[in-house]
């Protein structure tokens, strides 16, 4: 398909812009201006529509069909929440206005949407106090890091290194390195789950902290977690919960109980808002009573009248990580999504997560190894290693899958496991689609034996098929610049 | 229950098929780790919580005449922008791991890199970043893996707001962050020659600067290139409508806010940070990128590229934590701009101009009010310096439903009686006319 600078047609317009409607033009001295214009497309306005459509439509989203991408929490994107967000009290307004003087009774009900959300996850986490600020899952990590550095500076601690399981997702040790932390790796045990003898060897002074999902990547609660809590805790490290898997436990498990002291969540998993296709996404803070002080400037209290404020003054605090309250409107969606819910809701979300994934482990483990058999949570993690046998690897099946109409789940991670395949298929999907997919998982199997040759030609049915990612590295072709 | 599909009864066939019963689900956690059913309220429909919502918006005082920027506009957003990028395969779709399955959000990213280079006459734009501070922040930190010094040099008209959160990320990390002070509005370069040493690995400066004013900053890329440090701009994507931009000054990292590029203000975000550099310090870049190559079949497509930068692949010794990013905001900076194409743009900053030239000139003749930074170069925000204290006029033409501008005192101290006042193409004559009655009354 053409770029859309290809589609340009000089003096095309898409926008009538109005008159100026004042009687002077701006002064600017010629030599502060740009020599030429800059080469945006031109185009009308029915170019633009068709150009968006004709890219829409090669694309895959949840409204597509099954999206079972593991540890991404593919769930639906309630379409109330989009229409909340687009509301013009909301839309409209500006992030400085309560910095004006007395401006913060201008944006009441912002401050009561932060507030209340605050409140809502402190209630699902069991955790002390939320900040919204950080802007996706990852910020929220660094965040969380910051403020465990800020404790140990505060209680003059020399702490260098976070301990990391060998199955995290990669942004853990990448935001620990850039909050100036030295990384390690405790390995998994022969149950996926982290090995506790290797992690008593690892501890010591220097350890400001572990990081855990949990359950972790491989969709396993570990039943030792708060022995894992206390042992941290003992060399006065902290708990952080990544909670790129809270879905499996909401409503059943708070975090806070189990001893985290910092937890992140991401709104775009759990909480319902969209992907966007990469963003923006959310990632709330939460943390335990004696790490409140160390939360980012502001954070919106509540006074005897009702009324809400911000407040700035916080001295302990790791200062400011995003210019304003976060990504105020994804904040808003998870919040609609929350009061949608409810108390039975919540519980409903984790049930039917948890029972859509072992409904599809079960029903496929006869023909994909599964390196861990036992009750999962929100996703199972099978291996292609004896499809590989036959030649057919996890990238193969994902790429047959495509063909079927299902986007293909996650692979190649965790990389503990190898030809990894990760299945989440959250509570939102119902029994004749996770069937339709056992099916087109269980057809792809019967193929690797009858005709492993065929899936090379996989896929056959999308716009393009297997890309040269090395050309793309080797010679990068990354903008058009006119 | 909304949002689940499964019936009690699929649910019950479901366990009795796989052997489990409901308890069996999470009898992987402790009994003594469980905790009570959440203190949540009843779960609402969905048009309980639509009225809900409303009247929490209605709360919100958007119906002000709105004379406030500071680095975020109230533009106008036309219709087409949000019907586009609210079909449902670009908003419920992931990042585009299966490139055959994200063909679309792919070339959009690749459109979107392509004119934020045509905008800021750069070589290379990353797929987006969070928003301006931190997309500023992360130039700063590229600019340190690029010279391997430690030394960042920030001038004091750059917005109070990144340099904040400049200061609280780099608190940890042994980078020397100097703050040199502007002169008479613009970039203080006295006292940037001053810092400069061989472990200065940028100068940070911004246009229009935090007070509206224009620069040119070819003479500092020289200073900086001089010592083989980088100069590193965060500018305005309205504005390099008409003004010179980062590329034509020699400029090494650019980034910027793109909220004024069609997204709405939404109370501090989602926003849209975007960086663009010299192909030179690709690999150095923190974010995804999109690149075209081939397919098996020899047909044009899009890819993720240079991935060796991320933390996906490189874990701790990534150029970024960076995951997602701003995908959507993206997307619809690229449908905004190809709505206003090539001529459009460059109309759409005269207008705001002239608007802000006009509404200076009203302003500037009600007796006592004068320009704080007289003799400079302005494009749709200007500093007014007021007779009296300027809380006391912003809560007195709130009473008229005017939101005035920004009070400067908030970060700059000494400056109490300046009005930092931004001008838009929504605002019309009329709205500036009555903006200047009322202020003259206040006074």
């Amino acid at each position: 398909m053409k770029l859309i600078f290809e589609k340009s047609v000089p003096g095309r317009r898409g926008l009538r812009l109005p008159d100026t409607g004042v009687p002077t033009q701006a002064e600017i001295r010629p030599d502060l201006l740009r020599e030429k214009p800059a080469e945006l497309p031109e185009l009308s306005e029915l170019d633009v529509a068709r150009h968006f459509t004709a890219l829409s439509r090669k694309n895959f989203g949840v409204d597509t069909g099954f999206y079972p991408l593991g540890s991404c929490t593919m769930k639906y994107n309630p379409k109330i929440n989009e229409r909340i967000a687009a509301l013009s009290g909301f839309a409209e307004l500006h992030p400085l206005l309560p910095q004006l003087s007395t401006g913060e009774r201008l944006v009441q009900g912002a401050l009561a949407v932060l507030y209340e959300m605050d409140q809502a996850l402190r209630e699902l986490c069991g955790m002390a106090a939320f900040t919204m600020q950080p802007l996706a899952g990852s910020h929220g990590e660094l965040t969380g890091v910051m403020i465990m550095a800020a404790y140990h500076k505060d209680r003059g601690n020399e702490k260098t290194t976070i301990l990391i399981p060998d199955s995290a997702h990669g942004t853990n040790p990448a935001s620990a390195a850039i909050a100036g932390f030295g990384v390690k790796a405790v390995p998994s045990d022969a149950n996926g789950v982290m090995d506790i003898d290797a992690l008593k060897e690892m501890l010591d002074d220097s350890v400001a902290g572990l990081m855990l999902t949990c359950p972790n990547t491989l969709g396993l609660f570990n039943p030792h977690i708060a022995e894992i809590c206390k042992l941290v805790h003992d060399v006065d490290g902290l708990m952080y919960y990544d909670g790129a898997n809270l879905n499996a436990i909401l409503g059943r498990v708070h975090p806070g109980d189990l001893g985290f002291d910092i937890v992140h969540l991401n709104l775009h998993k759990t909480f319902s808002t969209p992907h966007g296709g990469g963003g923006p996404g959310s990632g709330p803070v939460g943390v335990c009573e004696r790490l409140r002080e160390f939360l980012p400037i502001s954070v919106v209290r509540q006074n005897r009248d009702g009324s809400y404020y911000l407040d700035y003054d916080r001295p302990k605090s790791i200062g400011y990580i995003a210019p304003f309250y976060g990504n105020f409107a994804i904040v808003l969606r998870a919040y609609a999504y929350i009061l949608m819910l409810g108390r039975e809701g919540v519980l409903r979300v984790s049930e039917n997560a948890v029972l859509n994934a072992n409904y599809i482990r079960e029903k496929l483990k006869d023909l994909y190894d599964l390196p861990f058999d036992r009750v999962c949570k929100h996703e199972c993690v099978f291996s292609a290693s004896k499809q590989a046998e036959h030649g057919v690897h996890a990238i193969d099946i994902a790429k047959a899958l495509i063909d079927r109409g299902f986007h293909p789940p996650t692979v190649y991670f965790p990389l503990i496991v190898p030809e990894a395949m990760m299945v989440e298929p959250t509570e939102t999907e119902s029994r004749e689609t996770l069937d339709a997919f056992i099916a087109a998982m269980r057809d792809i199997a019967e193929l690797v034996q009858s005709d492993p040759e065929s899936f090379r030609e996989c896929p056959k049915t999308a716009p393009v098929s297997r890309l040269d990612e090395t050309r793309a590295a080797r010679q990068p072709d990354v903008a058009s610049l006119g | 229950m909304p949002f689940i599909a499964n019936t009690d009864q699929q649910r019950s066939e479901m366990l009795r098929e796989i052997g489990l019963s409901a308890e069996d689900l999470f009898a992987d956690v402790p009994a003594d780790l469980k905790c009570a059913p959440p203190n949540l309220p009843p779960g609402l429909s969905e048009q309980e919580v639509g009225a809900l919502l409303r009247a929490l918006s209605e709360r919100n005082h958007t119906h002000l005449t709105s004379f406030l920027g500071g680095g975020l506009y109230d533009h106008y957003i036309p219709a087409a922008v949000g019907e586009l990028i609210g079909r449902s395969e670009f908003y419920t779709a992931y990042t585009p791991y299966q490139p055959e399955l994200s063909q679309g959000t792919l070339q959009a990213i690749y459109e979107f890199q392509s004119c934020i280079c045509r905008l800021t006459n750069m070589e290379v734009s990353n797929a987006s970043l969070y928003d301006g501070g931190t997309a500023l922040y992360e130039a700063v930190t590229m600019s340190l893996r690029v010279t391997g010094r430690n030394r960042v040099i920030v001038d004091d008209t750059v917005s109070p707001i990144y340099r904040t959160i400049l200061r609280s990320y780099t608190s940890n990390l042994g980078i020397e962050l100097i703050e040199t002070h502007g002169t008479e509005g613009v970039a203080g370069r006295a006292e940037i020659i001053k810092h400069m040493n061989d472990s200065t690995a940028a100068v940070v400066v911004q246009t229009p600067n935090f007070f509206g004013c224009i620069e040119d900053f070819t003479d500092l890329a020289t200073i900086a290139h001089d010592r083989k440090a980088l100069l590193v701009v965060s500018c305005y994507p309205i504005a390099l409508g008409l003004i010179k931009t980062p590329g034509e000054m020699g400029a090494d990292i650019v980034t910027g806010e793109g909220q004024s590029l069609g997204l709405p203000l939404s109370f501090g975000g989602p926003y849209l940070g975007f960086m663009a550099t010299r192909m030179d310090y690709v690999r150095k870049m923190p974010g995804r990128i999109a690149g075209r190559t081939l397919d098996r079949l020899g047909r044009d497509g899009f890819v993720l590229t240079l991935q060796a930068r991320e933390q996906h692949i490189r874990r701790e010794k990534a150029t970024s934590n960076i995951c997602t990013n701003e995908g959507l905001c993206a997307l619809t900076s690229l449908v905004y701009m190809s709505l206003l194409g090539k001529k459009g743009l460059q109309r759409l900053a005269r207008l705001c101009a002239d608007k802000a030239w006009y509404a200076q000139q009203k302003l500037l003749a009600i007796p006592g009010v004068r320009l704080h930074f007289p003799r400079h170069w302005y494009f749709n925000e200007f500093v007014l310096e007021l007779p009296t204290h300027v809380d006391r006029v912003i809560r007195e033409l709130l009473n008229h439903n005017i939101s005035a501008g920004f009070p400067l005192v908030r970060y700059y101290p000494k400056m109490t009686n300046a009005l930092l006042v931004a001008v838009t193409e929504k605002r019309t004559k009329e709205e500036i006319d009555f903006f200047a009655h009322v202020l003259e009354n206040a006074l």
